[in-house]
């Protein structure tokens, strides 16, 4: 039998791994944040992003972002060929600042999360998903 | 006055010193032939709580042997930390004398030639001894299950895990978590979980269509024990679906989720918990970052990588044990609670030398009668061996030799792929092959052997994907197997470099050239996580290989060239 790519990658010890991701992707990322940022620097700061070390599914990937008295915060994924996720906003009548959703990943990347301050300020945090399939359990 | 700090130090010190002097005695009396089973469970009893591990059993009820891993690399921060040292510098490390019991139960170098000395290791009637030797001393001692327990051998197989659900019960566990378990089918899963007398955890076992936790099994179980109130949180094997056929299990979602077990921690603290206790099966070096990053678990009892340490290794106010596989050993933790706080240990990283500890007559018919229905196909001689045949190593082990060679000749293959588990117990030159044996090493739920068309670029993907598994520096992004073996080509590999780049130099053995990433080779291997795969069962390639050989001698493996850094 001759497999394509989509079915040898389901064979047990394959991989979607992108080893490099492409400039673009790292620059579009860039621009959609500096979108959402008004181009002003995003700094460090009590923003939690919680999504999974290696994803189960890469098509679902159950995240949640918090950061205790944003405005909004927007989700990026820094691999995807279109990096804007989601941006929830939050109003002055919310209880708190806390959102979860499941999104796509076309590949290993860094998904990260920028909060928008009430006082109009900026914080940013990421981390590494790796979507794989295969591997060997001891 | 003396801070928490210095008495973990202390309780170290003494565990070591214990071990040490254990280590030189055994030496001499096995030199005597005299080493005894109450010189093997001697221990001064300590503190108010006794913990007993056993782990990673994979099915096997009666001993056998198991070699321990030449090569077993540490990357990052765990480069030459334990367990990532392995035999003349882990003797060096723990003071193990050359050609000593310790030494044949926990290092590589000479196993033939000691196995013959010593004989085998392991049976879960000679566990049950210990376990019984222990309950004398401290009759309230917790036995904790760390999983892969029901899988990885002929019975189990035939019987979706009866079998060990009801050697296991006769040990009287107190709590387990899971990992291969899962590879019964969750219904099955669900069906013995239902019936089972003791606790069944993992904190980090979600539902996956509401990710939230899952109705079957508890994060965490209370016991009173010696006037302590302990606190046992389960901690399964965080990458099943993705080392795993996720299909076979789709209602369960799995992860570390180290926040989630901090907020177990502080829950069980809030509750009275005055010691806490993590039941894992999330490999060392996972259990070592997440022992740094969440505060409040005393104990680890550290399963999935097979590791075994005479002692426990400290990080900040925890203790690491890591207890074995397959059977071979036991670890008893006897800690001091006082006040809510863990005053001090004492551990002992027990070796089941099966021809010195009694076998506990109950057990032995227990599982005698789980065997029988099978023990006459089970006892077929299939063949021979002149070679050490063992698995564990990150690279290749001469089972998965055998393997490969039998795919490649039973399926036409160029090359041959095997997946890099653990488990899987060995032989020794001399022995004979037996059915029993080749499914020791080959027994799982999805065993099928397929033959594909694979470019060379795709192989070099799949390479550079397993060994970022292995080989990645942070531990979270570990899965915990070894690399996936080759066979019928060979390659370089730089674990230093980032995934995409450490794989080079791939060369088709056979007509000794370059993988052309353009071409397509014909790929035969087994344990496929896609639903549908199809092929005959592995177990069926290899005794139909083995059967034409008659007598099996392998050569030395160097088709694989590894750069330390």
């Amino acid at each position: 039998m001759k497999l394509n790519r989509r079915d040898a990658l389901a064979m047990g010890l394959g991989a979607t791994a992108v080893a490099m991701l492409p400039m673009r992707a790292f620059a579009a990322a860039e621009d959609a944040i500096a979108a959402f940022t008004g181009g002003a620097e995003a700094g460090e700061g009590d923003i939690t992003l919680d999504a999974p070390e290696i994803a189960e599914n890469g098509n679902t990937v159950p995240i949640s972002v918090t950061a205790p008295g944003a405005a909004a915060i927007s989700v990026f994924a820094a691999g995807n060929p279109t990096p804007n996720v989601v941006t929830f906003n939050f109003g002055p009548a919310a209880g708190s600042q806390y959102a979860s959703t499941r999104i796509r990943l076309a590949g290993t990347q860094d998904v990260i999360a920028v909060a928008k301050m009430e006082d109009g300020s900026y914080i940013q945090t990421a981390k590494t998903v790796k979507v794989t399939i295969g591997g060997c359990g001891g | 006055m003396i801070s928490r700090r210095d008495f973990l130090q202390v309780g170290m010190a003494a565990s070591a010193m214990l071990g040490a002097s254990g280590f030189g005695n055994w030496a001499r009396l096995a030199a005597q032939q005299t080493l005894t089973q109450d010189q093997l469970l001697e221990f001064e009893t300590f503190g108010n709580v006794s913990l007993i591990h056993v782990t990673d059993i994979h099915a096997q009820m009666k001993p056998i042997y198991f070699r321990e891993p030449e090569i077993n690399l540490g990357v990052g921060e765990n480069k030459g930390q334990v367990p990532h040292i392995t035999g003349a510098e882990f003797k060096a490390r723990y003071g193990i004398v050359d050609g000593s019991p310790s030494a044949y139960a926990l290092t590589y170098n000479d196993f033939s030639a000691l196995a013959k000395e010593y004989g085998k290791v392991g049976g879960l009637d000679r566990v049950a001894t210990v376990v019984n030797a222990i309950r004398a001393a401290r009759p309230d001692a917790l036995l904790l299950d760390g999983g892969d327990t029901w899988h990885g051998s002929y019975t189990c197989y035939h019987t979706e895990g009866q079998d060990m659900v009801n050697v296991m019960n006769g040990l009287k566990p107190d709590a387990m978590t899971f990992h291969w378990e899962f590879t019964l089918g969750q219904e099955r899963v669900r069906e013995i979980v239902d019936g089972l007398p003791f606790a069944a955890l993992g904190q980090n076992i979600f539902d996956a269509m509401w990710d939230e936790p899952a109705e079957h099994f508890e994060p965490y179980k209370f016991f009173e024990r010696g006037g302590v109130k302990i606190a046992v949180i389960g901690q399964a094997f965080p990458y099943m679906p993705i080392a795993n056929p996720g299909w076979m299990f789709p209602d369960y979602s799995f992860g570390i989720r180290d926040e989630n077990m901090q907020a177990m921690v502080d829950e069980v603290r809030a509750q009275g918990a005055e010691l806490v206790v993590c039941l894992s099966h999330n490999g060392f070096d996972v259990d070592k970052k997440m022992a740094s990053r969440v505060t409040g678990l005393d104990v680890i009892l550290s399963g999935h990588t097979h590791d075994a340490l005479p002692e426990p290794v400290v990080v900040g106010d925890t203790i690491i044990v890591a207890s074995g596989s397959n059977g071979k050993f036991v670890s008893r933790v006897d800690l001091d609670v006082r006040n809510g706080q863990m005053m001090g240990f004492r551990h002992k990283l027990i070796p089941i030398f099966s021809d010195v500890i009694a076998p506990d007559a109950e057990m032995t018919a227990l599982i005698d009668e789980q065997r029988a229905p099978y023990a006459e196909e089970m006892a077929e001689v299939i063949g021979t061996t002149d070679t050490e045949l063992y698995r564990r190593g990150n690279f290749n082990g001469s089972w998965d030799d055998l393997i490969c060679d039998a795919l490649i000749s039973e399926r036409e293959a160029d090359i041959a792929m095997s997946p890099g588990v653990r488990w899987g117990p060995s032989l020794v030159p001399g022995d004979n092959i037996t059915r029993e044996d080749i499914w020791n090493v080959t027994s799982m739920t999805y065993p099928n052997a397929y033959r594909t068309e694979m470019t060379g670029e795709f192989i070099h993907t799949i390479l550079e994907d397993v060994a970022d598994n292995l080989f990645n520096p942070d531990p979270y992004y570990q899965q915990g197997g070894d690399m996936v073996r080759i066979g019928g080509m060979g390659y370089r590999i730089d674990i230093t470099k980032p995934q995409g780049s450490r794989i080079t130099e791939m060369t088709l053995l056979k007509t000794g050239e370059a993988i052309d990433p353009a071409k397509t080779y014909t790929v035969a291997g087994w344990a496929s996580v896609n639903e549908g795969t199809e092929g005959p069962p592995i177990w069926d390639v290899v005794e139909s290989h083995i059967r034409k050989q008659g007598n099996v001698t392998l050569d030395p493996n160097t088709s694989v060239e590894v750069i330390q850094g």
